[in-house]
């Protein structure tokens, strides 16, 4: 599930050379989405996907334009204070229209789930794995087929070459800052009917899209669903070793020991920048 | 010269108007010297070496977290117990500062390590239950005694706060003239060229974590004693890390009175609009992240940057 969440910022790094910490804020923004469809016009969680995808889409079109395009020749660390801010803003924007109350979506079929051999499988959680992995399909396939697809990863390696066979890099960049943002309204739609929707939800998976991008190396969508599993696996691991949330220290224990020995990741060839 | 007696004249100001002050605007002042203080200690890493630290958390936490158990188990006075925080501070600064340097993390990669360090901490605070774990520690209701760093009026502490930012600035002002300062503004500009050049990078960016971490510790220590309540989300949450960069960035980092000035716009801005919109939480916070990305885009190098182009 968190490679879900990973595709986007990694896709958004690939293109764009920025490290996103609003994609998180992004995500809290779609389960929201998610949420009202829901509450107010009774759309379900995944018939809902039809229309927040393209409408967050557009909405990350509109934010690449209006505030990362202008900086995109500012300092590194500029730009990731940026995304700062719009995370910061986005967080507390939400905050103040809907308060910090936990609101949660429950369709019929959130509490569905079946034996498999020793285990327990919820159905909605099977449902966002298994979204993950054809989002990650399409996404893949997207990027290999289509020429806006072929563009994106042309401007990723090489962003002078690309400008030269004349791609609109300022465009691409922003679609391709769009899809990201569109694939975390999907992801937020999938895992609102077994997660809580609040202001702040969206940074608990903005630190874990951290860490899955770092292990599977940025920019690298393969090794982000890599990078989901891994950590998925070191969080449920931690969680039976030790007490309450120390969990998270072992994926941040991995999230330091990556960064620090394999900034490149796990799966990308010898050491980054 | 003309910035110097004016900064002169803020002091004198400082110094000499708050007794006259109702308690409202005291406590406001109190907020911006804590802010502007913080900003000032994250302003030596970030600013001057450009190393932009995402986890100021970690050392905040750890002074408050030190000052306090030290005086709640051992009845040791804060005032000592400030010093021992800021040399523990000082340690985890190394070690996270070694860590980061030896193995090359620059730019965003170390922010998100520095991140990561102060979730642990936070992580850890929360589930050990001899710090308190997640409901933290209250200093209990104590008689005022300067000795113990507890103070009858908020007029005391506010003085406690004043001294300890002049003082931040007046070491921010030495660092900027000496040999450190100017090799940290080398690494910032070229690492690599700053290396050719015959600059000890890693020792230079060391030292300046250093001092950053042991005086953000001071800064928890303060913020323990004066509101005799620490928890972990309080003291090693992101939202601290954020208030220390937030000052120095919106003033303009690597300059002297950047981190104070920015403070001074700061948290005005989050009081009026605490008072406009009574009840709603956020706002505040809400405007800061636009304040935050206005001055990126209009001016990128803060206040201070605007000013001194201007001249």
């Amino acid at each position: 599930m968190y490679g879900l969440v990973a595709f986007g910022l990694s896709l958004i790094f690939g293109v764009l050379r920025i490290i996103n910490f609003a994609h998180g804020a992004m995500m809290m923004l779609a389960m929201y989405a998610t949420y009202w469809l829901f509450t107010l016009f009774k759309i379900d969680p995944y018939v809902s996907i039809v229309i927040t995808a393209p409408a967050f889409f557009l909405f990350g079109m509109l934010v690449q334009r209006v505030v990362i395009e202008p900086n995109r020749l500012a300092a590194e660390h500029n730009q990731l204070l940026l995304t700062l801010g719009l995370a910061l803003f986005l967080e507390n924007l939400a905050l103040v229209l809907w308060q910090g109350d936990f609101r949660t979506v429950r369709p019929p079929y959130a509490g569905a789930s079946f034996v498999l051999g020793d285990a327990l499988v919820e159905v909605p959680r099977l449902v966002a794995c298994g979204g993950a992995v054809v989002m990650a399909v399409v996404l893949f396939a997207f990027l290999r087929v289509t020429d806006v697809g072929k563009a994106i990863r042309a401007l990723a390696e090489e962003p002078e070459g690309a400008m030269l066979m004349g791609i609109n890099v300022a465009s691409i960049r922003a679609v391709a800052y769009g899809i990201g943002a569109g694939a975390v309204a999907v992801a937020g739609a999938l895992v609102t009917p077994f997660f809580y929707v609040a202001p702040d939800v969206g940074e608990s998976f903005n630190i874990m899209a951290f860490v899955v991008v770092v292990l599977g190396g940025m920019g690298n969508f393969v090794g982000a669903l890599l990078g989901g599993f891994i950590v998925g696996l070191a969080e449920s691991l931690g969680a039976t070793l030790l007490p309450g949330s120390l969990k998270q220290l072992v994926v941040f224990a991995l999230f330091v020991l990556v960064l620090l020995f394999r900034p490149a990741g796990l799966f990308g060839g010898g050491r980054g920048r | 010269m003309g910035a110097e007696a004016l900064a002169g004249l803020a002091l004198g100001l400082l110094l000499v108007a708050p007794p006259f002050l109702p308690p409202y605007f005291l406590e406001i002042l109190i907020t911006v010297m804590l802010f502007g203080y913080l900003g000032a200690a994250w302003n030596i890493l970030g600013g001057y070496a450009g190393q932009f630290s995402f986890g100021h958390a970690a050392y905040f936490g750890i002074g408050a977290y030190t000052s306090t158990l030290l005086f709640l188990r051992l009845g040791v006075t804060p005032w000592l117990g400030m010093l021992a925080g800021g040399g523990l501070a000082t340690l985890f600064g190394l070690f996270a500062g070694y860590l980061s340097f030896r193995y090359g993390l620059r730019g965003p990669y170390f922010s998100l390590v520095t991140l990561a360090f102060a979730e642990m901490l936070r992580v850890v605070a929360v589930n050990t239950k001899a710090v308190g774990s997640s409901l933290g520690l209250v200093i209990p209701n104590r008689e005022p005694m300067p000795v113990n760093f507890v103070f009858a009026g908020k007029l005391s502490y506010y003085y406690v706060i004043l001294a300890m930012t002049v003082a931040a600035v007046w070491v921010t002002r030495l660092v900027a003239r000496s040999k450190l300062g100017y090799s940290l503004r080398a690494i910032r500009e070229n690492e690599d060229a700053a290396e050719a050049a015959g600059v000890d990078a890693r020792g230079m960016k060391l030292r300046a974590m250093a001092l950053s971490s042991f005086l953000t510790a001071l800064g928890g220590t303060f913020y323990a004693q004066y509101f005799a309540y620490i928890d972990p989300t309080i003291t090693f949450g992101p939202s601290v890390s954020i208030q220390g960069l937030l000052p120095a960035i919106v003033g303009g980092a690597g300059t002297v009175l950047g981190p104070v000035i920015g403070a001074f716009v700061l948290t005005p801005i989050s009081e009026l609009s605490r008072a406009a919109l009574r009840g709603r939480a956020g706002v505040d916070v809400m405007l800061y992240g636009l304040v935050l990305i206005l001055v990126i885009s209009f001016l990128p190098q803060g206040i201070m940057g605007w000013i001194t182009k201007r001249r």
